[in-house]
């Protein structure tokens, strides 16, 4: 089986500040990490593998320092890693990655799964999964937190939604976008360490993918960013302090009318 | 850390064991410690980074790295729990005699699953009444056609009953005393082979301690290792080696409970301030630093003097174990000194470090027998000058 | 004209025909033939033809005849033939927004057997609702859900289209903005209409919710956007609205799909969904196990509402991964938040930090939920939490 997995490196969200003077994004000193829930879609890819064979490769689109990721990929588990990487790519959307990421795909070829992990924690927008496989006219199934199994040319999964779960049978060759329930990603390996040093990354650009130049990067984007802003801080709260009976004395008062209605 | 100029693949190594170590031991060290199960969790982790077989030989499918390499990833594992680094530690000390003295037949049977930790091993020589006094062993071996027949008992066994591999030592010809003894291989599951009481230890709890009971147990002849009446020379040259995973041990054990004394007194305010800014603590731990930092040297040292072929070693050895076992007990101990009356519950972690410590103190000779080692080898040289 | 029949490869197949929403498209000597004068450059075609016989060039990334794009929809999102209860909020907002730019409301339903509800609809403010009723939209469906409303938007072509951001609703537009070439913006938290040129402006929060941005479709319509729930108010029911009610008929071939349903499980766990309650009662590592976690949903009974969870007592398996609020988890925005034994790790806040009201109960007075919290009690949670269920059911008679 032909396993793609398609990762993004981010800034770890987590450890992004807020210039109180300027009002921007302190993005120094912040680390860069795999997406955290790409790294489920990579552990679900190397289970696959080890369940019905075949090879994983992971993809990731961004600048040439996402190589470390795909680097990471590789000690747990990935065969080969693409980097898809131009500068004809800046400033692409939600669309123009899927469409990009897309004949990356296609590049690669005889790809049988496709995983997503459900969204990237920097945009979180969930949309480039569903892009990538409309792009390729595939099926898709979202939130996936079990594979059953995969034979015959189908697939039966499991998908999260709000009040429980479905059990979706889907044809082959399909995408999934996967959530954090589905696995526990393992840690390296060793071996996987030492492949990952000198591990060949396949660089792909934009001559090399058969691509339409229009739909690349901010001409490709039909979004545009008109305005960044932080966000208003919440006032300083109350806080109760002491005895707890008169503490819940206190918050039972305050709140009461606010839960009344 | 001193820098000793670890190569990129040993350094990758204490990564790697380090993220073991802070994403799979430390969140369940309590736990283990508590309920004395054995960790197979983590186990299963080890086994799946390529660290299982990571002194053995690549033809047995292990990583092909030496005592450096165990010792690296056994002070990383025991800085977050002494105990469960005992279960790739104490598997090397079970796997040592076959890579040393086992024959291609005995390697290629025994070898790869341990390096690909599908098992796990132990060593078994002590006996009730044969503690520091190997020879006083009363566990018989007495070959009758294409077997040999086991009596007797041992108890103190590091992973004994969760092991599958055992290397264990007994009598073959009591006449000769210590001349008398051979090394065998069992496996658990041998007819006649069975297991004691698990004990209920002070420290290292989350590893497995028992009793093998050998009735009538009979083992083939060819898991004789070495050759009859080597038993002993198979556990010096073992030991010999170990030792500097028993100083692994200590090294981590103390770092461990350093670095959380150093935190703690950060965060500890008494008199209006933190009590790291007390010269009182400030001089505990440069004290504890630079003794755990003396005994890692020593212990790194001995480990490369191993690597690099060296013959005669046994001396420096044993050094290393004493050094850094005393070391590791007196830094646990002022570690929980400087948390106070909390350094004594088990809602924080500096007990703990202090009760595994005390083991490495005891186990595989204790610190006397130590000196017995040093001091006899001191007297031998000056003969020879 | 931007399309062309590639002759050679065109089969005669006549699905294009039966696609197109405009009836441009003829049969001629076997091939397809376009009639420019009813094309509208849609693409529809372009996306059934399963031989590629039909090129469509996009000139200049932009939308063919924008301004032919009127009207805000409503996605009507159902389960079982009940309209989700974001929908309302979508059309509270989508009244708005139509008022502002002088156009009508509509909302686009997809199922089976839902005729029942466009009434429902024409009270909360649509001025006109689609229904599109087969009873292979059952169950919602990404490929035939997606087919068919990609296919009414091209007939329609309204300049706004909404939609929830729930499972279905992200896993949906997404396909659908793909199909329509057009630009899609995720969880929106505030929509407003360019008061000069009448774009619709939409905000989101990014970087876990440490920045916003204002983001804009310009030169492409529909401008989408998925709208988080509980964001904004549900729209006011009139009884006495009036409204049309259009049903759509689609041609089987929409219908199709890859995927198909086995199952649906519903999990006695999931009862009460954390991203629908209006009240959350949290608990973290401090609820130190599962057993605990009972003098939680008793306060949470109490208050109506439902009993969420922080990473760490999910991992731990106290709770199960459907109940965590956070980056991993889920992001809610409740009328309020109470976090008991929660320290308030930023992954956790990312997922709670938009709730209206939050309350935090934790030991630690330097915890960091303090840090966000409206009210606060520093206390054992063993202790305050027993006492706040008793005094709420007093105070709220309940």
């Amino acid at each position: 089986m032909k396993i793609v997995v398609c990762m993004k490196q981010v800034p770890d969200t987590t450890q992004v500040k807020i210039d109180p003077q300027t009002n921007t994004l302190v993005r120094e000193g912040v680390q860069s990490i795999i997406n955290p829930f790409d790294v489920y879609a990579i552990e679900e890819g190397v289970r696959l593998r080890e369940r019905f064979g075949g090879t994983v490769t992971v993809v990731t689109m961004g600048p040439p320092q996402a190589e470390n990721a795909l680097r990471e990929a590789i000690t747990v588990g990935a065969d080969e890693a693409v980097l898809v990487s131009d500068r004809a790519f800046a400033g692409s959307d939600t669309l123009a990655t899927g469409y990009i990421l897309a004949m990356a795909i296609k590049k690669i070829g005889d790809v049988d799964i496709i995983i997503c992990g459900k969204q990237a924690s920097d945009g979180d927008t969930a949309q480039v999964g569903p892009g990538i496989a409309t792009q390729l006219d595939l099926p898709q199934v979202t939130y996936v937190n079990k594979i059953e199994d995969i034979k015959d040319g189908h697939a039966v999964m499991h998908r999260m939604t709000e009040e429980g779960y479905e059990i979706v049978q889907t044809s082959m060759p399909c995408l999934i976008t996967v959530v954090k329930e589905i696995n526990e990603p393992r840690l390296p390996s060793l071996k996987g360490k030492m492949k990952a040093k000198s591990a060949p990354i396949k660089a792909m650009k934009a001559i090399d993918m058969d691509v339409d130049e229009s739909r690349l990067g901010l001409t490709g984007s039909p979004t545009w960013v008109s305005k960044i802003f932080t966000p208003p801080s919440r006032p300083k709260g109350e806080i109760f302090e002491g005895e707890a009976d008169a503490c819940a004395d206190k918050l039972v008062s305050t709140l009461k009318d606010h839960l009344k209605g | 850390m001193l820098d000793y100029l670890l190569t990129d693949d040993q350094k990758m190594i204490r990564d790697l064991c380090r993220q073991i170590t802070d994403e799979k031991i430390r969140p369940v060290s309590a736990k283990y410690d508590e309920t004395q199960e054995f960790p197979w969790d983590v186990v299963k982790v080890m086994a799946e980074s390529d660290i299982c077989g990571l002194y053995i030989d690549q033809q047995y499918g292990g990583m092909g790295g030496g005592i450096m390499e165990l010792v690296i990833a056994t002070e990383e594992f025991s800085k977050g729990c002494g105990g469960i680094a005992l279960a790739f530690a104490a598997t090397a000390l079970g796997t040592l005699p076959i890579m040393l003295f086992g024959n291609e037949d005995q390697k290629k049977k025994y070898l790869p699953d341990i390096a690909s930790g599908k098992k796990i091993a132990a060593f078994g020589i002590t006996e009730p009444a044969a503690g520091s006094d190997a020879s006083a062993m009363q566990t018989t071996a007495v070959l009758k056609g294409d077997h040999y027949v086991l009596n007797g008992m041992k108890h103190f066994i590091t992973n004994g009953g969760d092991a599958e591999t055992y290397v264990v030592i007994a009598m073959t010809d009591k006449t000769k005393g210590a001349r008398g003894a051979s090394a065998f291989i069992l496996e658990k599951g041998m007819k006649g082979f069975e297991f004691g009481k698990k004990e209920d230890k002070l420290g290292i709890r989350a590893s497995s301690t028992r009793e093998l009971i050998f009735t009538d147990c009979k083992v083939p002849k060819e898991n004789l290792l070495a050759k009859e009446g080597m038993g002993f020379i198979v556990t010096m040259k073992t030991f010999d080696k170990s030792r500097p995973g028993i100083g692994a041990q200590a090294v981590g054990i103390a770092q461990g409970s350093l670095d959380a004394a150093i935190e703690y007194s950060r965060q500890r305010h008494q008199f209006g301030k933190s009590i790291s800014s007390f010269q009182g603590i400030q001089f505990m731990l440069a004290d504890m630093a630079t003794q755990i930092e003396s005994a890692r040297a020593l212990v790194y040292g001995v480990a490369r003097m191993i690597d690099s072929g060296a013959k005669d070693y046994s001396k420096y050895s044993a050094m290393c174990k004493l050094c850094a076992s005393e070391m590791a007990m007196k830094v646990t101990t002022d570690a929980v000194q400087i948390f106070g009356g909390y350094g004594y519950i088990k809602e924080y972690p500096v007990e703990k470090y202090m009760r595994d410590a005390k083991i490495t103190q005891i186990y595989e000779g204790t610190s006397q027998i130590q000196k017995n080692v040093i001091g006899l080898a001191l007297i031998k040289e000056a003969l020879k000058k | 004209m931007g399309i062309e029949i590639i002759k050679d490869k065109c089969t005669g197949c006549t699905i294009c025909t039966k696609v197109c929403p405009f009836c441009a498209l003829t049969m001629a000597d076997k091939k397809a033939v376009i009639d420019f004068d009813k094309c509208t450059l849609c693409g529809a075609c372009v996306d059934s033809c399963k031989f590629h016989a039909i090129e469509l060039k996009r000139e200049n990334s932009r939308t063919p005849n924008l301004e032919q794009y009127k009207g805000v929809w409503v996605f009507g999102e159902q389960k079982k033939g009940k309209i989700q209860s974001v929908v309302f909020e979508l059309l509270g907002k989508g009244r708005e927004l139509a008022d502002k730019r002088g156009v009508e409301l509509s909302c686009v339903v997809l199922g089976h057997n839902i005729q029942g509800c466009a009434e429902e609809l024409i009270h909360l403010g649509a001025d006109n609702v689609y229904i599109v009723d087969a009873s292979e939209l059952e169950n919602f469906i990404d490929e035939a859900y997606t087919k068919v409303l990609v296919n009414v938007i091209r007939k329609y072509r309204p300049e706004i289209f909404l939609c929830g951001a729930t499972v279905l609703g992200r896993s949906l537009v997404s396909r659908v903005a793909v199909k329509l070439h057009t630009g899609l913006t995720a969880d929106c938290t505030a929509l407003d209409i360019d008061p000069k040129e009448g774009f619709l402006m939409q905000t989101r929060p990014a970087f876990g919710g440490n920045i916003m941005a204002t983001i804009l479709s310009k030169n492409h319509r529909p401008q989408m956007a998925t709208v988080r729930h509980k964001v904004f108010k549900a729209a006011v029911v009139n009884k006495s609205r009036t409204g049309k009610v259009i049903k759509e008929t689609v041609d089987r071939t929409l219908l199709t799909s890859r995927t198909k349903i086995l199952d649906i499980v519903e999990e006695v766990t999931a009862t009460v969904n954390i991203a629908e309650a209006d009240i959350i009662v949290s608990g973290g590592r401090g609820m130190k196990g599962p057993e605990n976690f009972a003098i939680l949903e008793e306060l949470a009974q109490v208050l109506g509402g439902a009993v969420g969870s922080s990473r760490a007592a999910v991992d731990s398996g106290w709770m199960p991964y459907s109940h965590q609020v956070g980056q991993t988890g889920k992001t809610v925005c409740p009328k309020v938040y109470i976090a008991c034994g929660i320290s308030g790790q930023i992954q956790h806040l990312v997922g709670m930090q938009s709730s209206e009201t939050i309350i935090a109960i934790n030991k630690d007075p330097d915890a960091p939920i303090f840090t966000v919290a409206d009210f606060g009690i520093v206390g054992d949670l063993f202790e305050v939490v027993p006492l706040l269920t008793k005094k709420f059911k007093a105070a709220l008679n309940r």
